[in-house]
């Protein structure tokens, strides 16, 4: 079953003058023979064929993932703010995906999708639903009702104020929903692993039964927080890049 | 750019035009209520001038705006732009002939004061290099330096900044008609008698038809050609030159509505340079005599105030270099109003107006 590696990986607390990492042929640097809080040359040895492979799967399902939940999301708020019905259902179909379990989730899809990337991603994706949806729609409606006034008074079209206007000023909450998008989604996408093999959450389970070895779990936990934190500030700088006058002030 | 057509237009040659606007028994109703928001509002705006429509609120002032641009559907009559009815245009394209300020300004606050200025001739597809001449040209007109102020956001512009780039924004793709929906309604006192002093030195320039909404009587007077002063149900109680309704209001309403201290209001539209003056008479008015001296600009009534604080003693009229026009004296004010009193009542063709009979809203 798709839960076995989980249940596997209970904690096991291993004498430390063990060696964890197998000493074949004796190439194994001292930190590892010695199980070192941290343990840089393992980390060498390992990016190329363990951690590089799983932070690259693993920006890509969350990438994916917020990018599907990011053009639905504003489809569903785009309509939502043209028609105000649309507003109730997507909210509560939205509240409800988001407050199933991930793992409860990952079962869910595995009968009917399968054990696959396809999984994957439509977990990942119902996660970020609310979260965009709300933002979004928050933005659109955040535009001050006179600005509105004077495009509509000039002579714009409704598209031309929605992509002129709306969008643009929109943006801060935007931007604010896609950051938390994808620190929660960079966060979730670690225990992807149960359905679909890749990812950081793949080495981090691995770490879980290396008992005293911590090398992997840091390395790899580190790299998840490493990149959540640098999603969240590319964002922010996009953001300060697309709104000027955001910081224009009296002066 | 654009040729002047207009004799004598004195302006800038990129602000010839200007539409008369002419409403033909005008309705609004909304759909459940009993009484229309807008009775049978007729009159007629000549090209190049100024009316202000006031009222108490609910008297339909800023939904009567609202019909001409086509913001809020008519329920009945016409509206002519230019003698064209504004019905068989389509929205948009009317829209972007007429210039459009509201009191919150509404300016776009992720745009610089050019993008904003820009927005209408941008939506009519003009060349870059004509938005730019012309957000340059339109700067310069509401004294903005261009070079420092063209990439300012709104946040960064005081309060009668922004509302001299709304009017700027307005005024952009030389509209024939201007709808002002109470520009100065949320300026401080101080200021908003300089943007009012600014408007009317700007459209002595640009000579637009203007329909200007505000529920203040005094802005009303101080920046109208003319006045539509309407009553609750969108009735219009007095359409006329700011003189003739101070002087002949049309009923109790009216009168009542301008105030009772008409009577001063109408001083304020007098200046003591069209007042008949008294000979000094031989006196050597100088510095010596005493007497207070006072600009010859000054209006009637704030002459006739300082008068009454320097125990009625007649006012030293100079102009600009000091030199004496005359002297003001009280004779001189009880002369003005007699002479105002004297005048033809309204109706006699001078103003176009179809005033309706003050007590009568008429059903649609």
């Amino acid at each position: 079953m798709a839960l076995a590696p989980l249940i596997a990986a209970g904690p096991v607390i291993a004498a430390a003058t063990e060696p964890v990492i197998p000493n074949y042929a004796a190439q194994s640097s001292s930190c590892e023979i010695h199980n070192d809080l941290f343990c840089g040359s393992w980390v060498s040895h390992n990016w190329g064929p363990v951690l590089w492979p799983a932070l690259r799967d693993h920006i890509l399902l969350a990438l994916v993932a917020v990018g599907i939940g990011f053009v639905i999301a504003m489809a569903l708020a785009l309509a939502a703010h043209r028609f105000g019905w649309v507003e109730r259902p997507t909210t509560a179909v939205t509240t409800i995906l988001y407050t199933i379990p991930s793992l409860a989730l990952f079962e869910l899809l595995a009968a009917p999708v399968g054990l696959n990337v396809y999984s994957a991603e439509i977990a990942l994706v119902s996660y970020t639903l609310l979260i965009l949806f709300r933002n979004i729609l928050a933005g659109l409606r955040s535009v001050p009702t006179e600005v509105l006034d004077a495009a509509d008074g000039m002579g714009m079209s409704r598209g031309q104020a929605l992509v002129r206007v709306e969008l643009p000023l929109a943006l801060p909450s935007i931007v604010a929903g896609l950051r938390i998008a994808i620190v929660t989604i960079i966060a979730l996408t670690t225990v992807v692993y149960v359905i679909y093999n890749h990812g950081l959450g793949v080495p981090i389970h691995t770490a879980l039964g290396e008992g005293p070895f911590k090398t992997e779990l840091i390395a790899a936990g580190g790299l998840a927080i490493v990149l959540a934190l640098f999603a969240d500030g590319l964002l922010v700088a996009i953001q300060r890049l697309l709104t000027p006058w955001a910081r224009a002030r009296t002066g | 750019m654009n040729t002047a057509d207009t004799a004598h237009n004195e302006g800038p040659s990129a602000f010839a035009q200007a539409a008369e606007l002419e409403l033909r028994h005008v309705s609004k109703r909304y759909a459940g209520q009993r009484e229309p928001a807008i009775g049978d509002l007729s009159f007629t705006v000549p090209a190049g001038e100024v009316c202000v429509l006031v009222g108490p609120s609910g008297s339909g002032k800023t939904t009567t705006m609202r019909l001409i641009n086509r913001m809020i559907p008519i329920s009945g009559g016409d509206i002519l732009l230019g003698g064209r009815s504004v019905l068989t245009r389509d929205p948009k394209e009317l829209r972007r002939e007429i210039g459009y300020v509201i009191q919150q300004i509404g300016l776009f606050p992720h745009q610089t004061v050019d993008e904003n200025i820009a927005t209408v001739p941008r939506l009519l597809g003009w060349p870059k290099e004509r938005v730019s001449a012309r957000v340059h040209e339109l700067l310069e007109l509401i004294d903005l330096d261009p070079e420092e102020m063209r990439d300012r956001y709104p946040a960064q512009l005081s309060g009668g900044q922004r509302q001299r780039v709304g009017v700027a924004r307005a005024l952009a793709a030389d509209p024939p008609l201007m709808l002002m929906d109470e520009p100065f309604g949320a300026i401080d006192p101080i200021n908003r008698t300089r943007l009012q002093d600014e408007f009317l030195g700007l459209q002595e320039k640009v000579k637009k038809t203007v329909v200007f909404v505000t529920h203040d009587i005094d802005e009303a007077i101080k920046m109208g050609d003319r006045i539509a002063i309407l009553r609750e149900g969108g009735v219009l109680a007095q359409y006329d030159t700011p003189r003739e309704i101070l002087t002949h209001p049309a009923d109790d309403f009216v009168a009542q509505f301008v105030g009772a201290d008409r009577g001063l209001k109408r001083l304020a539209l007098t200046r003591l340079s069209e007042l008949k003056l008294i000979e000094p008479n031989g006196r050597r008015a100088d510095a010596s005599d005493g007497a207070q001296r006072v600009p010859v600009q000054t209006s009637v009534r704030d002459a006739l105030s300082i008068m009454l604080s320097a125990n009625g003693d007649p006012l030293t009229v100079v102009d600009d270099d000091g030199r004496v026009e005359g002297l003001f004296t009280l004779g001189l004010v009880e002369q003005l109003l007699a002479d105002d009193a004297a005048a033809p009542p309204p109706g006699d063709g001078s103003a176009q107006a179809e005033a309706q009979p003050a007590s009568q809203g008429r059903p649609v």
